[in-house]
């Protein structure tokens, strides 16, 4: 019989025996299924359209102030307490983004602006279609770049958590060939009664079925749940003093780390957050935006300090399906507009530096006389770190139809 | 991805479809409107309103015949030619209804499969006393957002009538509640009740209404009513955890959905556009022209000044004089913190949702331009009162009265008939037909529906003026509603799954808040769905191992008789033999649950789990051994066959 990591959790094994008196080539067995790639990717999609031009503020860019009279974040200099933090002159940090000035400034956090996608749509759900498959345009296309930049690498397949996404839901994002869990809540992930005859039961019935969707997921979901026997999420403590966030971002990014830390053979991670769709009362320094920056900043921070020297492997990567009018609207807030900033974190990030080719904001400069331009298409920002994090060089499957050639790239990432 | 392939016997087109394509064509050759507008109405008037022709049952039947099977005789002129009688039955039960209760079957076979969908078509018919009992308990159902509002004050409020921090009132809120739910546990009180009687305020009001929508769909007879209610009401999403809209979501769904359910589509659209839920959800209540809205705030400071105070209180609804959302704890609640005088100007994020989501669909040929003056029609459209009773009002001063232009059609009217043209045009546009058409073809046979459905769908929706019932009944008149492809092709959403399980356990709820937080647990939370695109209805997002997991703990829960404020009586529903005989048990269970509908290979599965000590169990002092009918119950509802439907 082939041993395979399963079978041999499934009879006990590393429980029982140890570590130290298992056989050698068990030992291996394991080795090699729990780290495939030493290198992981942390995904968040900002659900909603983030206000990027008030989260990374060009305050040095006098139009942003004519457009947004009511709900800019004043300059650095001017002397008011809640002012944007400078970061390099032209862009500050909305204030309550003051948790991020840290890893930006010690090289670990990188920005990007005025970056989107090139399809003109406003509609949040198309444009999050566009952005999840990696497509913007093709409305065919039924995975996602995350899934199709897993397929491409050799080591397909060798654990149930390769790619988990924290959430109810499998994200477009993470849809397709190469298998993907979505976990609602890792303290719940476990099935109730005797294991014996309902997980048995269960199991068998999934495993049989004729029924190919409900088999491949049933197969996905025991595969998970006896891999997490061994888990305590009940009993986890964040290390080097992380604080997260009691939000359901914090909590997501917390599992994330729990896993990360447990060497499950998690490589890739998604999450996503809410409620950035601010029509009304959108807020400046304070308000409904501010507070979701708050949870934001204090979050990746969080998880930064609870990963510790693992983070030299890790890269984190956020994106928004678009970013919203360069004016506000009536009733202060802004409406659905074009391109938007990412922030890009970890150790093999170049960080402390805003990568833009920054498009203006006059009345001749803006995208369709309202929005900011793109001037980086986030297939590039992505590509760049499928290329060299997950070392997949294969990106004409991953971003099919873009000119994906790495002498584009922007170099976040060190090589 | 399943692609269904359209029959192509003769039978395939009903008369009344042949009666539309001929008034196309002669639309299409001599295209003069006025004709068309005429014919539309004899062809509506003539083929949707009533029962089908005769001829229409002769022809299939003969068709039938023809194929080698005798159709019974209930299929009257229903399509079908591709199922048994039972596989006809059992999906009709899935599909047009939340699955089969016991004895639903026969009840059917007896009564005519036809006679039963004309029943379901015609909501009126519904007698429902088992379901108007369980109803009566939920009070805030028939209460006005007024009437809610002044009962479950937002606890912000109140904290401030009595002088508290918020904080302050929070806590002593939390401790008289604990309080009581001690009390009420000493009393003995069941502890589904005790989370009932004992919760927050305002959360009240929701827990209530989604418990009213479980219970009406697990006892409604109207089955296929609830299920074009819950349809519309998450086609037309409201989020109840947006601010004010906790208070308003009831009133939303109680009388600006429901009764428009089987109506038209124009009604449903015009009154939701209206309703204080929608516009304080989708922002349309804030949007003013900014001139009008700048002349408007001059012209009061004036006659202010002039009359000192005499208009006071003329002023338009400001944002922020909503309650604020509070002692809703862990809900993700989207604060609307108000400065004190807002400038006010257009916002267009109603105007685009209802031609992108509501109408249209995203391809429906519509440019920003077109948004944004869409949103101009629509200024004005706001709310009255929105602290106390919060009602529909069109607010004349703050509406843009300049001529705006829509897909091409110009709107130049001034005032409130700016946005009915406007609705009107949405409602009536072709996109509009194939989109709807479209969404209800997705929900009721197919994840990816034929062309041809969604496209003679479209063509009743057009010729009736959006006639609900008419589409839907084309669409159960159709063969590809009845084609093997169709068959048990849908996986259940997370609501699907539990009130079909309930069905199938012939559940007996009292209020059960934990049963709707499965629902939520799961995946689908009711009423809260926070982007307006309301929840999707394909297995792709349905289906993945969280989801799963829930699911089969669902199952276990439910029918071990764990889930507090339910039960079910598996003794008497398996029969008497199930207590000592395993395998009798698991046949009646399929048999009930599955419509007999089960591989073989999963049958067998089950079969060797019957001899597990954890199913079959001797009691100490009885050597006989005594069948775990809940664990029985809980695996057939969690195989890969009950997530189907």
């Amino acid at each position: 019989m082939k041993i395979t990591r399963r079978v041999f959790l499934k009879n006990g094994g590393v429980a029982m025996i140890g570590l130290s008196a298992m056989p050698s080539f068990l030992q291996r067995a394991i080795a090699d299924t729990s780290a495939p790639n030493k290198k992981k990717l942390v995904v968040l999609f900002q659900r909603g359209a983030m206000d990027g031009l008030n989260v990374v503020v060009p305050f040095a860019e006098p139009n942003y102030y004519r457009l947004r009279p009511t709900i800019a974040i004043p300059q650095p200099t001017s002397g008011s307490q809640e002012a944007a933090l400078d970061l390099d002159g032209f862009f500050g940090l909305h204030p309550s983004l003051q948790p991020f000035e840290q890893l930006f400034h010690s090289g670990q956090l990188a920005i990007v602006e005025a970056v989107g996608s090139p399809d003109p749509t406003r509609s949040h759900f198309d444009a999050q279609d566009f952005m999840e498959s990696g497509t913007p345009g093709a409305r065919s296309t039924d995975d996602g770049w995350l899934n199709r930049s897993l397929q491409g690498l050799a080591e397909e397949k060798t654990s149930a958590f390769r790619a988990v996404a924290f959430g109810p839901y499998l994200p477009l994002t993470l849809r397709g060939r190469a298998s993907a869990i979505a976990i609602p809540d890792l303290k719940q992930f476990r099935l109730f009664g005797n294991p014996q005859v309902t997980e048995g039961g269960f199991e068998a019935m999934y495993a049989q079925t004729v029924d190919q969707a409900l088999h491949g997921v049933g197969q996905e979901t025991f595969e998970a749940v006896d891999s997490l026997k061994k888990l305590d999420p009940d009993n986890y403590q964040p290390e080097n003093g992380a604080e997260y966030p009691k939000s359901r971002f914090g909590k997501s990014l917390q599992e994330i780390a729990e896993l990360l830390k447990a060497d499950l053979g998690m490589e890739v991670a998604f999450l996503d957050s809410s409620g950035w769709d601010n029509h009304v009362n959108e807020g400046g320094v304070q308000g409904q935006l501010a507070n979701l920056l708050k949870d934001l900043s204090q979050g990746i921070v969080a998880f930064h300090q609870d990963l510790g020297d693992r983070m030299e492997d890790i890269v984190f990567v956020s994106m928004s399906e678009f970013g919203r009018t360069a004016h506000e609207n009536g009733n202060r807030g802004t409406d659905h507009g074009h391109a938007n900033c990412m922030f890009v974190m970890g150790g093999a990030v170049k960080g402390g530096k805003v990568y833009t080719q920054w498009p203006g904001m006059s009345d001749g400069q803006l995208y369709q006389d309202r929005d900011l331009a793109v001037t980086t298409d986030f297939r590039s920002v992505l590509g760049e770190i499928v290329t060299k994090h997950l070392g997949n060089s294969n990106l004409g499957s991953v971003f099919p139809g873009f000119d994906n050639d790495p002498r584009k790239f922007l170099n976040i990432l060190k090589t | 991805m399943r692609k269904a392939s359209v029959p192509r016997s003769r039978n395939a087109r009903k008369p009344r479809a042949f009666g539309v394509e001929t008034v196309r064509s002669r639309l299409d050759v001599k295209g003069l409107a006025l004709v068309g507008v005429i014919l539309t109405f004899a062809a509506a008037g003539a083929f949707f309103m009533w029962a089908p022709p005769a001829g229409a049952g002769k022809r299939s039947a003969a068709a039938v015949v023809g194929s080698g099977k005798k159709a019974p005789k209930s299929f009257g002129s229903l399509p079908i030619t591709q199922l048994t009688e039972d596989e006809a039955i059992l999906h009709a039960l899935n599909r047009l209804a939340y699955g089969p209760r016991p004895g639903d079957v026969e009840r059917i076979r007896q009564m005519g499969l036809e006679k039963w969908i004309s029943q379901q078509l015609s909501f009126n018919s519904g007698d429902d006393p088992e379901l108007d009992a369980k109803l009566d308990e939920f009070k805030t159902l028939g209460m006005s957002s007024e009437q809610l509002l002044e009962k479950y004050p937002p606890p912000n409020e109140v904290a401030k009538r009595e002088g508290m921090a918020p904080e302050e009132y929070r806590q002593q809120m939390q401790e008289r509640l604990q309080q009581k739910r001690q009390e009420l546990r000493q009393e003995g009180m069941d502890p589904a009740q005790i989370q009932f009687e004992t919760m927050p305020g305002p959360q009240r009001i929701e827990a209530e209404l989604d418990l009213a929508t479980i219970d009406r769909a697990i006892y409604s007879n109207r089955q296929l009513y609830e299920m074009m209610s819950n349809f519309w009401a998450n086609h037309f999403n409201v989020n109840v955890n947006k601010g004010a809209d906790r208070w308003l979501v009831t009133d939303y769904v109680e009388h600006t959905i429901r009764p428009r359910t089987m109506g038209k589509f124009e009604d449903l659209l015009v009154a939701t556009a209206k309703s204080p839920a929608m516009l304080f959800y989708l922002d349309n209540w804030l949007s003013a022209d900014p001139i009008a809205a700048q002349e408007m705030q001059a012209e009061l400071a004036q006659r202010r000044r002039r009359f000192q105070g005499l208009f006071e209180g003329m002023t338009p609804p400001q944002p922020g004089e909503f309650p604020q959302p509070g002692g809703a704890p862990g809900r993700q609640v989207q604060a609307q913190m108000p400065p004190k005088k807002p400038e006010r100007g257009l916002n267009e994020n109603y105007g685009r949702e209802v031609m992108e989501l509501h109408t249209l669909g995203v391809n429906g040929g519509y440019t920003q331009a077109d948004v944004i003056q869409m949103a101009e029609c629509l200024t004005g459209w706001t709310i009255r009162a929105p602290r106390k009773d919060p009602q529909f009002f069109f607010d004349e001063r703050i509406h843009d009265r300049s001529a705006k232009t829509v897909m091409g059609k110009k709107f130049g009217y001034g005032g409130m008939k700016d946005g009915l043209a406007a609705l009107h045009m949405l409602a009536r546009s072709p996109a509009t037909a194939k989109h709807i058409s479209f969404e209800l073809a997705q929900h009721f046979v197919s994840d990816t529906p034929p062309q041809a459905l969604v496209q003679r769908m479209a063509d009743t929706f057009t010729l009736s003026d959006g006639d609900i019932r008419a589409v839907l009944r084309t669409m159960i008149y159709s063969p590809e509603f009845w084609s093997k492809e169709a068959f048990r092709a849908k996986v259940k959403t997370p609501f699907e799954v539990a009130v079909s399980a309930a069905r199938a356990l012939d559940l007996q709820t009292t209020a059960s808040p934990q049963l709707a937080q499965w629902v939520g647990r799961m995946g689908e939370p009711l009423y809260q769905c926070e982007p307006p695109t309301g929840y999707a209805d394909t297995a792709d997002v349905w289906v993945n191992a969280g989801a799963l997991l829930n699911r089969l703990n669902f199952a276990l829960t439910l029918a071990t008789n764990h889930m507090p404020g339910t039960s079910t009586d598996l003794e008497s529903l398996l029969g008497q033999e199930a207590g000592t005989n395993a395998e009798a048990a698991l046949s009646q269970a399929l048999q009930d649950f599955l419509g007999g509908q089960i591989s073989e290979q999963t049958h067998r599965t089950l079969e060797k789990e019957l001899s597990d000590p954890q199913i079959l169990q001797a009691r100490l002092d009885d050597p006989v051994k005594h069948v775990n009918e809940g664990l029985i119950a809980g695996l057939v509802l969690g195989a890969p066959e009950f997530q189907r439907k």
